[in-house]
């Protein structure tokens, strides 16, 4: 186990009780709106309860009221950082359900801003990890090349952060005359940044010193609570639906699985968690050049929507990699225009399950490092 | 500068500035405000947004405080939901006075795009705790959360101090004697 349980602390002739800690939910570094019920044995953690549902905003029963259509823009609002990836396993599976096959020029841009979404998402899990062991800059750096996605997103839907720009059979419209221009100078400037975050912040000493051999989580736990995404890869485990099984042109580009390797620590700590975040943006900039090079402009993306949708009874699981780690859609439907059900895989509730586990015998200081570095949403935990 | 401007050449000049305290009161109250840094949703990233490089939020004079015990004004980010309406009003409660509201986005205005069939959803954080100032959106873009604080600052400026508890007190007065 971690070195930090074997230091003397020098109580014995304090008489310490437990104690009962609410963290939340407006604690600054729950990342929204959690609660956590901490059990405390003096300063070291015993036991963690997380209480969910500040954020519960209803998405299943808009399932059964909206229309397929209407309901990509609640899609959105489920993990709200990274929008444009959660559309995608929901409009895949309804072109699955509906038998459309998408253009190749669909498929690109799909790819495209997947990746740079990645990328934005994994700035702010990066810059918020580092808030919360108390480094500010690295902050203000990573928000500053997050403007540049989001303003050719922007360009392309209409909308900073909520795009509602993924179409059943295609796009809601065509990206701006400079789109291969602005990937490439955003790839460029996000590998400037990332370099200077790497000597700046992961490869800082006391970075380090807060964040290697804390919150260990062994892969085989990892593998028994269904965790996915970074933390899994976290853990030493290679395992990424984009190779794994191939969605849509995944298997036409030659790009790396990161894995945690326990180069300041043990395999599975937090470092670990947040630099393969670090080298997942590296392997999304290598994608999204080679889709650049490989992608036409020419074509429509509008030519493929099908003017009414209305699969036959059927049902479906679609699933896709997110950011944070696998989503899916359960998607029943029934015949009619509305779904019988929808029912969403949330990546970030599965991986938040897993924190009793991990953050027993650490210090309540590293509980909100351990926090951070799972990179949760509350919009996706609660729905 | 409205009140550097009356100070003429200040190099020159005597510097001084005639006014009423109330003014100067206000000047410093509406030049320092400390926020609660407080997200409930995805407002809250673009809100974060706007406290980083690119906006730049603290150029208002304003201080991001984890607790609303050294807190002016709360900015309510993100949709309210009948779980967390309890704690949103039992923070407001414990801000001291005075104190104000910032409800940014659809959501927090009216229950935004969860108005319809939204049963967990509270439909306008206004039904619980006074709202100052609206900001439209979902989300608002950055700019138009920058306004909504220009307009909170020129909405504090022109605050009563002095005479306000002597018309609560005329008020108070009228209504007992209605009630009598």
């Amino acid at each position: 186990m971690a070195e930090r349980k074997t230091i003397e602390l020098g109580y014995e002739g304090v008489p310490t009780d437990r104690m009962r800690m609410n963290v939340g939910p407006q604690h600054p570094s729950t990342h929204g709106v959690l609660r956590l019920e901490v059990e405390l044995e003096g300063e070291i953690v015993t036991d963690v309860i997380p209480h969910i549902g500040y954020l519960h905003r209803c998405f299943e029963k808009y399932a059964e009221k909206m229309t397929y259509l209407q309901l990509i823009p609640y899609i959105d609002r489920l993990d709200y950082i990274s929008s444009m990836n959660s559309e995608w396993p929901y409009v895949m599976g309804m072109e699955k359900l509906l038998d459309i096959t998408v253009p190749e020029k669909v498929e690109y841009i799909r790819v495209i801003f997947a990746e740079l979404n990645r990328i934005a998402n994994h700035q702010i899990a990066v810059a918020t990890f580092g808030i919360d062991a108390g480094a500010f800059t690295p902050f203000l750096f990573l928000f500053r090349d997050r403007e540049m996605i989001i303003t050719l997103f922007e360009a392309a839907s209409g909308g900073r952060l909520l795009y509602n720009y993924f179409r059943i059979g295609g796009l809601s419209g065509d990206v701006p005359p400079t789109f291969k221009e602005d990937c490439l100078s955003i790839v460029k400037q996000v590998r400037n940044t990332n370099k200077e975050v790497m000597d700046l912040l992961i490869y800082n000493k006391i970075f380090v010193e807060r964040t290697a051999n804390v919150g260990i989580l062994p892969a085989d736990v990892a593998i028994n609570y269904g965790v996915s995404g970074p933390m899994l890869r976290g853990s030493g485990l290679d395992f990424d639906l984009r190779k794994a099984e191939p969605y849509s042109i995944y298997d036409r580009f030659d790009f790396n699985i990161p894995v945690g390797k326990g180069e300041v620590g043990t395999v599975g700590d937090c470092w670990d968690r947040n630099v393969v975040r670090m080298y997942e943006m590296e392997e999304s900039c290598r994608i999204v050049e080679q889709a650049v090079a490989q992608m036409s402009m020419e074509g429509d993306v509008l030519e493929t929507i099908p003017k009414k949708i209305r699969p036959k009874a059927n049902e479906i699981y679609c699933r896709a990699e997110n950011p944070k780690g696998e989503l899916g859609f359960y998607i029943i439907s029934d015949g009619t225009a509305i779904p019988w059900r929808v029912k969403a895989r949330g990546t970030s509730f599965v991986n938040l399950s897993v924190i009793p586990e991990i953050s027993k015998g650490y210090m309540m200081a590293d509980l909100i490092l351990i926090l951070g570095s799972i990179d949760i949403v509350l919009g996706e935990v609660d729905r | 500068m409205g009140l550097l401007n009356r100070l003429g050449d200040p190099y020159n000049a005597e510097g001084v500035i005639l006014g009423t305290m109330e003014q100067i009161l206000n000047w410093g109250r509406a030049k320092s405000d400390w926020f609660m840094s407080f997200g409930l949703a995805c407002c809250a990233i673009e809100f974060m947004a706007v406290n980083a490089s690119h906006f730049d939020f603290m150029r208002f004079g304003t201080i991001p405080r984890p607790s609303p015990r050294q807190s002016d004004f709360m900015i309510v980010s993100g949709t309210v939901t009948m779980k967390m309406a309890e704690r949103v009003k039992r923070l407001y409660e414990q801000m001291p006075d005075p104190k104000y509201v910032m409800s940014m986005g659809s959501c927090a205005n009216a229950g935004g795009p969860y108005w319809e069939h939204g049963y967990h959803v509270l439909k306008g954080v206004d039904r619980i705790i006074p709202v100052d100032v609206y900001v439209p959106g979902c989300p608002p873009r950055p700019e138009a959360l920058l306004e909504g604080m220009i307009m909170l600052q020129s909405m504090i400026r022109k605050e009563e101090i002095f005479k306000k508890r002597d018309k609560i007190k005329a008020e108070d007065e009228a209504k007992d004697i209605k009630a009598v």
